[in-house]
């Protein structure tokens, strides 16, 4: 049995009893009825891989979610700040920036962590350019700093 | 131990509401529809994340923390999916994005016709 299925199977028994809430034994079998369904399912689909049990980022994720959790709280900041300035004076950019040498995973977390962002949104990926559009144009010099792509690069081995 | 946790839950549920707030008024202030998105994504973010946080300091019981746990996880996941979608679809059906010229910047408050969203 590979490690996927197993941490599927436990995910999904987690799920279940998370949004039943009931220890019943009836509930019980529906329940293990439902998670060999899904696996099942699943496995016939073959999406059971790497990809979607990304376990290998498992060790790194914390704190990468720690620093992006800082990064969210600032970029907040600046963009409520913008909102609130009496005066509105804007300076968006769309620009497409170059990054290199990342997995496809790494691709994705990077896109979302951008978009995640308040303040910079990715409109397009590429295989080895994102393009980024801005509510300020210092939000792309920090993008092109590459301090993210690194984090995620860090993440990714 | 609880009156702390009240407190604190209740910081996070105003600033969380005043945070949803800030997000409405830029959506009405931004002057496009890429900029407005931005605005928008304040509220999906730490809005949500905060209040969130807020009720699970006041989740009676480990099944409805859990709950709330799982629905902040899907909000961050799929908030930033929305947002790419929406934004490239908007670039692939032609929308241009509001650009300033160089070094310029675009005069956003004194609009013509206010208040159409």
């Amino acid at each position: 049995m590979k490690i996927q299925t197993l941490s599927l199977t436990l995910l999904l028994i987690i799920f279940w009893l998370l949004n039943s809430g009931l220890f019943k034994p009836l509930i019980f079998i529906l329940g293990a009825f439902s998670v060999v369904l899904v696996l099942f399912i699943s496995s016939r689909m073959k999406v059971i891989d790497e990809e979607s049990q990304p376990l290998h980022l498992t060790k790194n994720i914390p704190a990468y979610y720690a620093w992006l959790l800082k990064e969210l709280v600032m970029s907040n900041i600046k963009v409520v700040s913008t909102i609130w300035q009496g005066h509105l004076q804007l300076q968006p950019a769309l620009t497409t920036i170059k990054m290199d040498h990342l997995s496809d995973m790494g691709k994705v977390i990077y896109a979302n962590s951008i978009s995640l962002t308040p303040g910079t949104v990715t409109t397009d990926v590429t295989e080895n350019s994102i393009t980024v559009h801005a509510l300020d144009k210092s939000s792309i010099t920090d993008i092109q700093s590459g301090a993210m792509e690194a984090r995620v690069r860090k993440l990714d081995n | 131990m609880s009156m702390v946790t009240t407190y604190l839950s209740w910081a996070l549920l105003v600033l969380g509401g005043f945070l949803c707030v800030s997000g409405s008024v830029g959506l009405l202030r931004f002057p496009d529809f890429f900029t407005r998105m931005h605005a928008a994504s304040v509220t999906d973010t730490l809005a949500t994340g905060m209040i969130l946080v807020g009720l699970m300091l006041q989740a009676p019981t480990w099944i409805v923390f859990g709950k709330l746990v799982m629905i902040l996880v899907f909000v961050l996941l799929t908030s930033p999916t929305a947002g790419h979608a929406l934004a490239k679809a908007a670039l692939h059906s032609g929308l241009k994005p509001l650009l300033p010229g160089k070094g310029g910047k675009i005069d956003a408050d004194p609009r013509p016709s206010a208040g159409g969203v």
